[in-house]
């Protein structure tokens, strides 16, 4: 079978029990564990030509712009950790059928479970880094589910939150070394890199890449000081703690360490990290495993100890500790698991997992009794079992390894690591099932059925076969597994269980009576041992995890406290300081224009511009005088425009004020007459000093402009020379608007049509809640004047109505040709329209308005749209434009255009647009009840009269 | 003459006012033609990216006037792929906004939302600087209705300090193309290259004044710190689908980054040397890490994924400043990424806030509460770069191409390191929305059965389902972006393409 189909099968088979979970708890699980035993098989095809010494591979590229393809392998040590991985995977399967309640949703768990699998296969297959990053990653996010499977315990949500934390930091520290090691390399293929151990070794970035890939490992692996997530992750149901914290996950790091072996130990910084931390770790976990008093918690611990235990090994970087290392991985997987399903066995026939609550089992559950017996002393160290032989490899290797120049060092502390891992076994067995029998267990244990025990027992099984026959049963997986490894010939070894009396033997036996007397201790020191103050994981790990949620919170709402004046400071101060560095980095000559005379005009201008803009700021809590000073203002930069020789942006100019500023004041008859205090002295000064700033950079900017000529000739003197052979008109700007810039104009309509949309929409959103009433009972700030209809003004907006809308069209018309065109004429018509809404009223006048200026928005920018669109027929681009000239009897030669058309359009949208506007504006203030039935309040008596009449 | 180029942004331009004319009052009308516009939408730019993949370059002159004293829109490998990835996006917003019944919560939604996607399509499309500030001011107010699309006080005020910030913007970027007109006498972008490449050496500090703004109106756009307070508020408060839409906004100003500061101010013009890397990629940096401590910081949920966007524009800004052919590379594939996985995680937002609220609070489990933590595991997994979705892709590749930058190990160190906090506080957020709920010792009350809304869903799945097809098929995405970001780099051919002078 393909490499492929075996890492892909966990992933696809994850969506099935998912679904046939419906179909019943067996099916879903008979489901499940087909899929692992069809990758099993298919392993099992692959395993003859492994063991023949070749390598299977699958390759496809996947992102090869990035080296990331997946290209898998299956060599010796592939195989001994898939098999695991698939085999184990499947009793825990069958396990957790049995161990599963019906309240738990057991569809969920074993897809998350299948996941898992897939990603662990994933790994111990890739032949390229990056690939196993994945996976390695997607380990870390399955665990976090399965940990997290009980979500309505508190324990488990954290101990999943932790585990993700703490494995997934290093996996971003392995994802650095990883890339790092591809740089060196040049490729991340692990074939490749596996054979270049000289030049990642002479490499700066070695020690770098190292330990950032050492980093992964340890916490994966749960190597002191990242040990503390493993015993929280406890809160998982046993059957992961089985898969996950015995077999699994937490071997990955040891895989990584196994897999990279060849070509990143064998340097003092690799003996020094790896077999120190191992070294410290096997010690601590197995210390601390001797006082726990959780079942699987002790496991926990003693998990912890076994993983540091191996990683020693592989830190002591001589071939013959790496054999053992392998050979430690298989016996520690068949025995950890098979305890871990013996505590959840007793957890589920005692309802307890408390030592303390607990003891004198062995006559009620004589089957666990058995298995949990066999696998704690297999533990221990006890011949003829598995995990005698490679423990004694282990302190072989141990006996005769110098550190810092120390021999006794590592062999003493190596003893006593065994010493304590043999009293904590012990304790499994004596505490758990020895002793007198009790009254008050929590519930009456009981053997489970044998599919709880069938999986264990298997296991055991198989750990006392590996004991006496360790050469038939394991010693060629031993073999090519440690070949690959190390990468080279294997150094003599035997695998078995007699070798005489050395140094291993005695230190074993040291172990073994050091064990039971600590057993027999056990009491007191456990006191001692509660008594002692010391760290404890969790307690620091929340800490700093709610510290560092605390400082989140505090810095991000700190610096983003919704001040808008705060951030356009920043924005302010920004743009000016990258402003000046621009400016200062670059090269300027000397201006080459000279200043014109200023006229009086231009003197008296200015004047006024600059009185105005410091009334405003004097005066600017004043609203109604602001606005009308800020009218001023618009005003003269009307009039410069018109000094300036630009007469049709100062008609735009000066309706655009207009229009604004009638908008505004609709605005200001809703808002109190002055501006609340909100600027204390100091932010007033800041905004001083930016604003003066700002002024002076941009007047210098404007001036230095000014002051010279182009440095290139501007497109426009091709705007001016085409103006009328190629559009048709004698007034370029409105050439430009229409024509050759149509498209802006287009746009542009298109705002302002948006602009009037969304006004409307937020005055209809705004008035649909309270507002209103808010509104119209608002107590205003001057008293009303009661003539709200004039009837001079109501007659002079009504004859000028006409001649407004002449004046509109003769500008229209004119546009072409002469200062004027299609945007200007749409506000001149809007002011016209807008007089009769001030003088008459806004009943009266929407009374009389036929069209809704929605529909008129739309128009104009369809028409607009669709004259653009009339030049396809022509075969044209959008907006091409097309004129002619027309000769009709009586009258002179004129012109007709499509830019026209498109005018109108223009004229269309603005009208609409300006005067949905200001209808929706309006409306705030609109009160049904007191509008009259007649524009002009000629007598206001008249009203009661009819009503007193109809009486 | 082919008009297909003008399609994405003349359809919407026509459907809107369409919609506003004679549909106003038709909400099931306006749904049926704003997602058949939609569809069309998707269509048209699929087939222009087809006739963009062999790397011609297109140019389309409008009112028939030759560049540059006319404006053109021009169609290169990049303009296409930003054209259907603003199709796409918009399809399925579209899909939720009408799932969720957002756009009944006040007027003119589909008309906004129409004016919306023309505004960005032109954007992408446009080979004017000037037509260019067109664009942005129609995406801008188009983006302001729809932000305050529903109403509501708060909404309503974070809308003012958006369009304030963006119009403080907007100004700005009159400010410049005046400098830049007035100095080079252009707008036209491939014509602005030309006359930028030659300028005289000792006259350069008013162009190198305008290109700076230039470039600050485009970093407020993408939200670079420290020009990014316009968007946690204004993002976490619009209407969510809104906020999905917005997904691509930021990528406006990406793109006009990408494109202005390749064409016209590359890394190889004299006159504008040392400009942007320099202050642009620690700013980037600075982005990523404040984007991710939000993520830890927020209270909210919305604000939380307002974050988690602007972390990302991190990132890819990382990748922009750098400005070689593989960064861009990087940065390409890492705004399609970018885009999509935030804006899932916005629909995602409104399908949890609609269910129990915003605040990252215990509250009741919500209906469809398997689903949706299906959803939401699936789009934080993209969101904080991890496998095996394309978050992890871009993010290899944007450190892969930093390797030979001076800043590599600042760059590394961040992007590593803000992982780590937003894998923190995700977690966080997931455990407390999806797993809190069911603590034994709670007793909250089990949900209302609720009829899930089927087109919100099918949006969000349509997302999660492009997040995958962009990490399957990687391979080919990073040639079609890799061919892009050569083309970027052969500026010669856009000049002698828009210019329209003879290939030798």
């Amino acid at each position: 079978m393909s490499l492929f189909l075996i890492a892909a099968l966990p992933f696809l088979g994850a969506l099935l029990p998912g679904l046939l979970i419906r179909a019943g708890r067996d099916a879903c699980a008979i489901v499940t564990g087909s899929v692992t035993l069809l990758a099993l098989i298919g392993l099992g095809v692959n395993a003859p030509a492994v063991l023949r010494g070749e390598i299977v591979t699958a390759r496809i590229d996947w992102i090869p712009g990035l080296g990331l393809n997946a290209n898998f392998f299956l060599d010796g040590l592939g195989l001994l950790f898939a098999g695991m991985i698939l085999g184990i995977g499947l009793l825990v399967i069958i396990y957790a059928r049995y161990y599963l309640s019906r309240n738990d949703a057991m569809g969920r768990f074993y897809t998350f479970l299948l996941l898992f699998q897939g990603a662990m296969v994933g790994i111990v297959l890739s032949d390229n880094v990056l690939m196993l990053l994945v996976f390695w990653e997607l380990t870390s996010l399955s665990s976090f589910l399965l940990i997290g499977y009980w979500n309505h315990l508190p324990e488990g949500r954290q101990g999943a939150r932790m585990a993700l934390a703490v494995t997934g930091a290093g996996g971003l520290a392995l994802i650095g070394g990883m890339l790092m090691l591809g740089n060196i390399v040049g490729s991340y293929d692990l074939s490749v890199i596996l054979e270049s151990k000289d030049v990642i070794q002479s490499s700066p970035l070695y020690l770098p890449a190292l330990i950032l890939i050492l980093l992964g490992c340890f916490t994966k692996s749960a190597q002191f000081p990242f040990h503390f997530w493993l015993p929280h992750a406890m809160a998982a149901p046993t059957p992961v703690s089985a898969y996950l914290h015995s077999a699994t996950m937490v071997k990955a790091g040891l895989f990584l360490m196994a897999r990279m072996w060849p070509v990143l130990s064998g340097t003092e910084a690799w003996f020094y990290i790896v077999a120190t931390t191992g070294l410290i770790t096997m010690v601590v976990g197995a210390v601390i495993a001797l006082f726990k008093d959780d079942l699987k918690g002790l496991l926990a611990f003693s998990t912890v100890s076994h993983l540091g235990l191996i990683t020693m090994l592989l830190g002591f970087g001589t071939p013959i500790a790496a054999v053992a290392a392998v050979f430690h991985i298989i016996n520690h997987a068949t025995f950890k698991a098979a305890l871990f399903m013996t505590a959840g066995i007793i957890d589920h026939g005692a309802h307890t997992r408390d030592i303390k609550r607990l003891g004198g089992l062995r006559t009620l559950m004589p089957v666990t009794f058995v298995i949990a017996t066999v696998a704690s002393l297999s533990m221990a160290g006890i011949p003829p079992l598995n995990g005698f032989l490679s423990k004694e490899m282990m302190l072989e290797e141990a006996a005769h390894t110098v550190w810092a120049g120390s021999h006794w060092l590592l062999p003493v502390l190596a003893c006593l690591g065994a010493l304590f891992s043999a009293a904590y076994s012990f304790r499994y067995i004596s505490h758990v099932f020895l002793g007198p029998k009790r009254e008050d267990y929590p519930a009456t244990p009981h053997d489970p059925g044998i599919g709880m025990w069938i999986a264990p027992g298997l296991l055991v099984v198989l750990a006392i076969l590996i004991g006496l026959f360790p050469k038939t049963i394991v010693g060629t997986l031993v073999a090519i597994a440690s070949g690959s490894v190390i990468g080279g010939d294997l150094p003599y070894y035997s695998l078995k269980l007699w070798h005489g009396v050395n140094p291993a033997l005695i230190m074993s036996g040291i172990a073994v009576a050091g064990g039971l007397v600590l057993l027999w201790l056990h009491g007191s020191l456990d006191k001692l041992w509660n008594a002692l103050p010391r760290p404890e994981a969790k307690r620091i790990f929340d800490i700093v995890i709610s510290g560092l949620t605390t400082l989140a919170r505090f810095f991000t709402e700190r610096t983003h406290n919704g001040s808008f004046a705060r951030y356009a400071a920043i924005f302010f101060v920004f743009v000016f300081g990258l402003g000046y560095y621009a400016y200062q980095s670059g090269t300027m000559v000397a201006a080459d224009r000279t200043m014109l005379d200023a006229s009086p005009v231009a003197i008296a201008g200015w004047v006024c511009l600059i009185v105005s803009t410091l009334c405003v700021v004097t005066f600017h809590r004043n609203r109604l005088l602001a606005l009308v000073l800020i009218g001023v203002t618009g005003l003269i930069v009307s009039m410069s425009f018109n000094y300036l020789s630009a007469p049709d942006l100062a008609l735009t100019q000066i309706s655009v004020e207009a229009v604004t500023i009638i908008l505004l004041l609709l605005a200001l008859n809703l808002m109190p007459k002055e501006t609340p205090v909100e600027l204390r002295s100091g932010r007033k000064l800041r905004d001083a000093v930016l604003s003066i700033g700002g002024g002076l950079g941009v007047g210098a900017l404007i001036y230095a402009m000014m002051m010279r000529d182009l440095v290139q000739p501007s497109i426009s003197e091709f705007h001016i020379a085409n103006s009328y052979s190629g559009g048709g008109g004698t007034n370029v700007v409105n050439v430009i608007l229409v024509d050759f810039r149509g498209f802006d104009t287009f746009g542009e309509i298109i705002v302002l049509g948006i602009a009037a949309i969304v006004i409307y929409a937020l005055t209809e959103s705004i008035l649909s809640t309270g507002i209103r009433g808010q509104l119209l009972n608002r107590k205003p700030d001057f008293p009303i004047a009661g003539d709200a209809h004039p009837m001079m003004m109501v007659v002079a907006t009504r004859v000028m109505m006409p001649i407004a809308l002449m004046v509109a069209a003769y500008i229209f018309f004119r546009g072409h040709n002469l200062p004027g065109g299609g945007f200007i004429a749409g506000l001149i018509a809007a002011i016209a329209l807008i007089m009769q809404y001030m003088a008459s009223g806004f009943s009266w006048a929407s009374a009389r308005q036929r069209f809704p200026y929605h529909g008129i928005i739309g128009a104009g920018v369809l028409v607009a749209a669709l004259t653009g669109m009339g030049a396809w027929l022509n075969e044209m681009p959008f907006l091409t434009s097309a004129f002619s000239y027309v000769y009709l009897p009586g009258l002179h030669k004129f012109e007709l255009a499509t830019a026209a058309l498109f005018d109108l359009g223009v004229f269309l949208a603005v009208f609409g647009a300006v005067l949905l506007a200001l209808e929706s504006l309006s409306r705030y203030a609109w009160q049904p009840d007191d509008a009259t039935e007649h524009a002009m309040d000629i007598n206001p008596a008249r009203d009661t009269a009819v009503v007193e009449e109809g009486k | 003459m082919n008009h297909w180029i003008i399609l994405p942004i003349v359809l919407p331009a026509v459907l809107a006012p369409f919609i506003i004319m004679v549909l106003r009052h038709h909400l099931d009308l306006q749904r049926i033609f704003s997602i058949a516009g939609t569809l069309a939408l998707v269509a048209v730019t699929l087939g222009l990216m087809g006739s963009a993949l062999g790397g011609d370059i297109q140019v389309y002159e409008l009112g028939d006037w030759p560049a540059p004293f006319g404006i053109v829109l021009v169609l290169d490998r990049l303009s296409a792929m930003m054209i259907v990835l603003t199709a796409l996006l918009g399809l399925a917003v579209l899909l939720h906004a009408i799932g969720s019944g957002w756009d009944k919560r006040g007027w003119h939604f589909h008309a906004l939302f129409q004016f919306q996607l023309m505004g960005i399509m032109g954007a992408f499309l446009t080979g004017d600087a000037f037509n260019l500030f067109v664009f942005f001011e129609v995406l801008l107010i188009a983006s302001y209705g729809l932000m305050i699309h529903g109403g509501g006080a708060v909404r309503l005020q974070a809308g003012v300090q958006y369009v304030g910030y963006n119009l403080l913007g907007s100004t700005m970027f009159l400010f410049a193309l005046g400098i830049l007109y007035n100095v080079t006498g252009t707008l036209n972008m491939a014509d602005l290259a030309v006359r930028v490449a030659d300028f005289p050496a000792q006259d350069t500090a008013l162009l190198r004044i305008g290109a700076i703004l230039l470039l600050l109106v485009f970093a407020i756009k993408a939200a670079v710190l420290p020009l990014h307070f316009w968007l946690p508020a204004s993002y976490a408060n619009a209407p969510a689908p809104v906020a999905a839409l917005f997904a691509i906004m930021t990528k406006v100003g990406a793109y006009a980054i990408l494109r202005m500061y390749t064409l016209v101010f590359g890394p190889d013009v004299a006159a504008s040397a040392g400009l942007v890397t320099p202050w642009l990629m620690p700013a980037a940096v600075l982005t990523l890490a404040v984007g991710m401590i939000g993520i830890l910081g927020s209270r909210q949920l919305a604000r939380m994924v307002a974050f988690a966007a602007i972390g990302s524009m991190g990132t890819l800004l990382i990748a922009i400043s750098m400005f070689t052919p593989e960064a861009t590379t990087a940065a390409l594939y890492y705004i399609i990424h970018s885009t999509f996985a935030t804006a899932l995680l916005f629909l995602i937002v409104d399908l949890v806030t609609e269910r129990r609220g915003d605040q990252l609070k215990v509250n009741m489990p919500m209906p469809q509460s398997g689903l949706i933590a299906c959803l939401f595991f699936a789009g934080a997994i993209a969101m904080a770069g991890m496998p095996p979705l394309s978050g992890f892709v871009g993010k290899l590749l944007v450190m892969n191409a930093s390797w030979d930058s001076p800043l590599v190990l600042l760059i590394w160190a961040t992007i590593l390191v803000t992982s780590f906090i937003a894998i923190v506080g995700l977690a966080r957020a997931g455990s407390i929305l999806f797993w809190k709920p069911f603590d034994a010792t709670l007793t909250l009350e089990a949900p209302e059965p609720s009829k899930p809304a089927i087109l919100s869903f099918v949006a969000c799945f349509a997302l999660l389902a492009m997040l995958i097809a962009l990490t399957v098929f990687a391979g080919p995405v990073l040639d079609y972006v890799g061919a892009t970001s050569e083309q970027l780099f052969a500026t010669q051919d856009y000049i002698d393409a828009v210019l329209n002078r003879d290939i030798p």
